[in-house]
């Protein structure tokens, strides 16, 4: 099968080798940042290009880790890479936002291109790693290592109050994920192995479970973000430039789903039903208190944000549900929040690019100015609620019947939620479109152009394929998801 | 008679190089007069290199009645230590020729501190463990007051001397009870003795021994005068400070603990890890608010200690291993950060707080760059060098069973992080505060030696653990009881 050798390899470090032509480029050009935008574009759709024969080549029937990649590396650590079907499509994910999130940054960013780019490519490099990683250490350096680069980014391109975001996103989450590389050290130290899929073997003691559990779960937890620690993501968003809300929402938040999947439920399977109310609780209240916070928000962007928590406290309930509809629905609402979520930040990019202000008071009656902008909004604000045809209505569905089957309280609060997200995305769009243009500054503003439309055609497409025809996610994650969730009944005794 | 002596000798033979190196250089500089400063650097650099070349090539063993002993260990320090000397030379050579202070004193008195490093990190008793630490303690405080026009270097020498002449006579008080309670100065001999007669009294002497000893590398409670001494000092000695006596510290700490007083490890253990835990404390709380660069490397400086005196108080040779491992890339991460601060000077003066450091990455953007992968190093950011320090360490401790101490630390380099941020922010974020040319030409051998070691930071540090692990492993073998 193997038409690329090490082809994980080659997918994790192809865009860093993007960087250092980049970096080459600036060295001998002039003026190089014509040259960064196009090799960093061009970079990400090879990028892309490879993983789609990644995912071609992949055989989804099986749920062992293919493409595996295994070499002795020092102090016990591993270079060990391999995807099973729930990582191989985050990496199509990522692939895919990324080329995006370089056309969508081609004009607005004109400050130090070159860094820009870089900054990107290597993020790129590092999330992709996460997904592949098989190793713990080297799971923790790329998982770690995502936050230089996007604290590079929320820094140096963000908004006025980035300083303050930048260092509250890299505090926050440096504190969570400390205390994993403790778990980390622990399970090496107890199972004398580093290997994830070995350690996915093994079987912890019951006291050790609970501790290591809780250490893993306070860093994905921060990663998700799960209520109360999700304070550091609407600062983090509101500051960002287009593109990195894009990748922080689309990408940066999945890891902390990934890792549930990855580590806590098949390592822990008996902690996981010990915490399990918790995680309930938890993410309950993420849906009910942060869709009424989304409510209140007089900035598009921190709506959008809040959005974004609730929308990930169906995907924690979703994998703690323990059984497959949960897990699948909770992969497919990550993967189809990637989508949305990503193109609702490009549509405020949009009219931020133009207005220079996020204020939703400051606009209304868009639609009779920008058709083709609001035609786009409406389709993603109405993905975003989950409407059935679109990849929204998959994922909450099927994490809805999961969750059903494992306490019907907390599936009952969580559909409040779906009616909570209608009134939000519902209101923000009739006050940013509808009605007539008060605003003496939108008369003359401009629709959307090629550039623009271009960046939101695969957006489209993959949010409407996926609700049309999800078997092509499920498909794929369906093996990998019965060897976890078998796990988990084994621990319940079901 | 003769024989023996020979060999003994031969044994000490990189210290004797030094010694007798040393002297002669003195002589250059007091015939020669103030010119020799450049002559007497690169002798003294030459110097060092051959002492380093003397002890990795010398044998193995153990002279002047157990006194003196050339292990593993001892030769690994030894090699360490004197390259690093003899890169705090050359960093201090263009500085102080800009600065207008260059003497040869300076390269003089390195090598004479070497002497008393390379003393330390092979003593075998108590003996020359008091005169190792004392050779080069006094030749610290000279250094420290180098600059003796400048008023805050004269108080930092001053500081410094007091200080230190208060924790010498805490090790040699506590030497004398050990030695009272044992009747023996060797430590393999109070080993045996505290192995066949426990007793509270020996302890007693111990705990004096550790405080003096963590005066001596500045862990808390015992940091009050680091600070002060950093701030005041010359930029290239802090660089020295805070490089090779740390690491002959911290070895003869490991090598007097692990080899007299393995039975007492209980007892110890506990006094290294409350030290640990304050010095983590102490090191990430307090550094969140200085203003001053050097200040700023005094904290940082306090707060890694305390991650390697964890590694010590495991007690294992892992723990030892990480240990090394910890130092070495340490050293390598502070010299290249001293490195580029000494290449660096705005409007003709030597850069001193923080803020001078803003907007750097437009005039200097490689020179930014380094710094920013040296403070990601220094903060433990995977997969830079520091982080490796410190998963050898944290590994090491979580191994021997201190889960606690290890997050607690782990939660303090997260407070730490801020103060590390607090740089590249400077550098990244904000605009230089006056339009004005803010950087000078630089002293080409300093900003080389930076990039170098940001370089091995990141990413030769990959390659490097991979003959840095086998060396260090070798270096421990034998100590401790795993």
């Amino acid at each position: 099968m193997g038409a690329i050798p090490n082809i994980l390899s080659v997918v994790t470090f192809l865009p860093l080798v993007g960087a250092l032509l980049i970096l080459i480029g600036r060295l001998t050009t002039k003026n190089a940042d014509g040259l960064a935008r196009w090799v960093a574009l061009g970079t990400t759709l090879v990028t892309l290009a490879v993983s789609c024969v990644l995912v071609a080549q992949f055989d989804p029937s099986s749920a062992a880790y293919q493409f595996v990649e295994r070499y002795a590396w020092f102090a016990g650590a591993e270079y060990h890479l391999g995807v099973d079907g729930v990582s191989i499509l985050f990496v199509l994910l990522t692939a895919f936002l990324l080329p995006i999130c370089i056309a969508a940054s081609w004009t607005t960013i004109k400050d130090r291109v070159v860094d820009y780019m870089i900054a990107f490519l290597v993020l790129e490099t590092l999330v992709i790693g996460v997904f592949t990683a098989l190793d713990l250490f080297l799971f923790y350096i790329f998982f770690e290592g995502t936050l230089v680069p996007m604290f590079i980014i929320i820094g140096v391109w963000g908004g006025a109050n980035r300083i303050y975001a930048a260092y509250k996103f890299f505090l926050y989450t440096l504190l969570g994920s400390v205390l994993m590389l403790l778990a980390m050290l622990w399970m090496a130290n107890e199972a004398g192995t580093t290997s994830i899929p070995e350690l996915k073997d093994y079987v912890f003691g019951g006291w050790a479970q609970s501790i290591l559990w809780l250490a893993f779960f306070a860093s994905f937890a921060v990663k998700m973000p799960m209520w109360p620690v999700h304070t550091w993501l609407p600062d983090a968003h509101v500051q960002a430039p287009t593109a990195g809300s894009v990748i922080l929402a689309g990408i940066l938040l999945k890891l902390g789903g990934y890792g549930f999947i990855l580590f806590n439920v098949p390592m822990f399977p008996d902690a996981s039903v010990l915490y399990r109310p918790l995680v309930f609780t938890l993410s309950v209240i993420a849906i009910a208190y942060t869709s009424l916070v989304a409510f209140r928000q007089t900035d598009i962007k921190k709506l959008i944000a809040y959005s974004s928590v609730a929308h990930m406290g169906f995907v924690t309930m979703g994998i703690f549900a323990g059984n497959e509809q949960g897990m699948q629905g909770a992969i497919f609402q990550m993967l189809s929040h990637g989508l949305i979520s990503g193109a609702l930040f490009l549509c405020v990019g949009v009219v931020y690019d133009r207005m220079h202000t996020r204020e939703i008071a400051f606009y209304g009656g868009l639609t009779s100015r920008m058709p083709w902008y609001a035609a786009i909004f409406l389709m993603f604000t109405m993905a975003n609620v989950g409407l059935p045809g679109t990849s929204g209505f998959i994922g909450e569905i099927l994490t809805m019947t999961g969750v059903y089957e494992a306490s019907t309280w907390a599936a009952f609060v969580a559909a409040t939620g779906v009616i909570l997200s209608a009134v939000y995305a519902l209101t923000l769009y009739r006050n940013v479109m509808f009605g007539e243009i008060t605003n003496p500054a939108l008369a003359t503003i401009k629709d959307i152009d090629l550039r623009e439309l271009a960046i939101f055609v695969p957006l489209i497409i993959g949010t409407i394929w996926l609700g049309v025809q999800p078997g092509l996610v499920l498909d794929y994650t369906a093996a990998s998801v019965d060897a976890v969730v078998g796990g988990w009944r084994l621990a319940t005794g079901g | 008679m003769t024989p023996d002596l020979l060999k003994d000798l031969n044994i000490a033979a990189s210290e004797g190089v030094l010694a007798l190196g040393g002297l002669v250089l003195l002589m250059v500089g007091a015939f020669v007069g103030e010119k020799s400063a450049r002559l007497v650097s690169v002798l003294s650099v030459a110097l060092l290199v051959a002492a380093s070349a003397v002890a990795a090539t010398g044998p193995l063993g153990v002279a002047f009645n157990g006194a003196y002993v050339a292990d593993p260990l001892a030769i690994y320090g030894k090699v360490a230590i004197y390259i690093a000397s003899a890169v705090a030379v050359v960093l201090g050579g263009g500085w102080m020729q800009r600065e207008r202070i260059a003497r040869f004193e300076y390269p003089v008195l390195i090598v004479l501190a070497a002497v008393g490093m390379g003393m330390m990190v092979s003593s075998g008793d108590l003996i020359s463990l008091y005169v190792g630490v004392e050779l080069h303690s006094l030749a610290l405080y000279v250094l420290a007051a180098y600059h003796r026009d400048d008023l805050k270097a004269s108080e930092a020498g001053l500081k410094y001397f007091v200080l230190g002449a208060l924790s010498s006579g805490l090790l040699l008080y506590g030497a004398s009870l050990i030695y009272g309670f044992t009747g023996s100065m060797r430590f393999d001999e109070i080993a045996a003795y505290a192995t066949a007669n426990p007793g509270v009294g020996l302890v007693f002497g111990l705990v004096f021994l550790i405080c003096g000893l963590a005066f001596k590398v500045s862990a808390a409670p015992f940091h009050m005068w680091t600070p002060d001494v950093y701030e005041g000092a010359p930029t290239p000695v802090v660089a020295f400070f805070t490089t090779a006596p740390k690491l002959a510290a911290m070895i003869l700490f490991a090598r007097a603990l692990s080899e007299g007083f393995m039975e007492a490890h209980a007892q110890w253990a506990q006094v290294l890890i409350l030290i640990s835990l304050a010095s983590f404390v102490v090191g990430a709380w307090g550094g969140l608010a200085q203003k001053d660069i050097q200040r700023l490397l005094a904290y940082s400086s306090i707060a890694n200690i305390g991650y390697a005196i964890l590694g010590i108080a495991a007690g294992t040779e892992a723990g030892l291993q990480a240990m090394i491992v910890f130092m070495t890339l340490y050293m390598i991460d502070t010299m290249g950060f001293f490195a580029i601060l000494l290449s660096l000077s705005r409007n003709g003066r030597p850069i001193r707080t923080i803020a001078d450091l803003a907007g750097l990455k437009n005039d200097r953007p490689v020179t930014a760059i380094a710094i920013t992968v040296l403070s990601l190093s220094v903060l433990g950011m995977p997969p830079l060098s520091g982080f490796w320090g410190k998963y050898y360490v944290f590994g090491a401790a979580a191994s021997a069973g201190y889960w606690m101490v290890a997050a607690a630390g782990l939660v303090a380099s997260v407070v730490a992080a801020f103060y590390y941020l607090r740089i590249i922010k400077l550098m990244w974020f904000d605009a230089a505060p006056d339009g004005v040319a803010r950087t000078d030409k630089a002293p080409v051998e300093s900003q080389w030696i930076g990039w170098a070691c940001a370089a091995f930071a990141f990413p030769l540090v990959i390659v490097g653990l991979t003959w840095l692990e086998p060396a260090t492993r070798i270096a421990a073998s034998g100590f401790g009881a795993g």
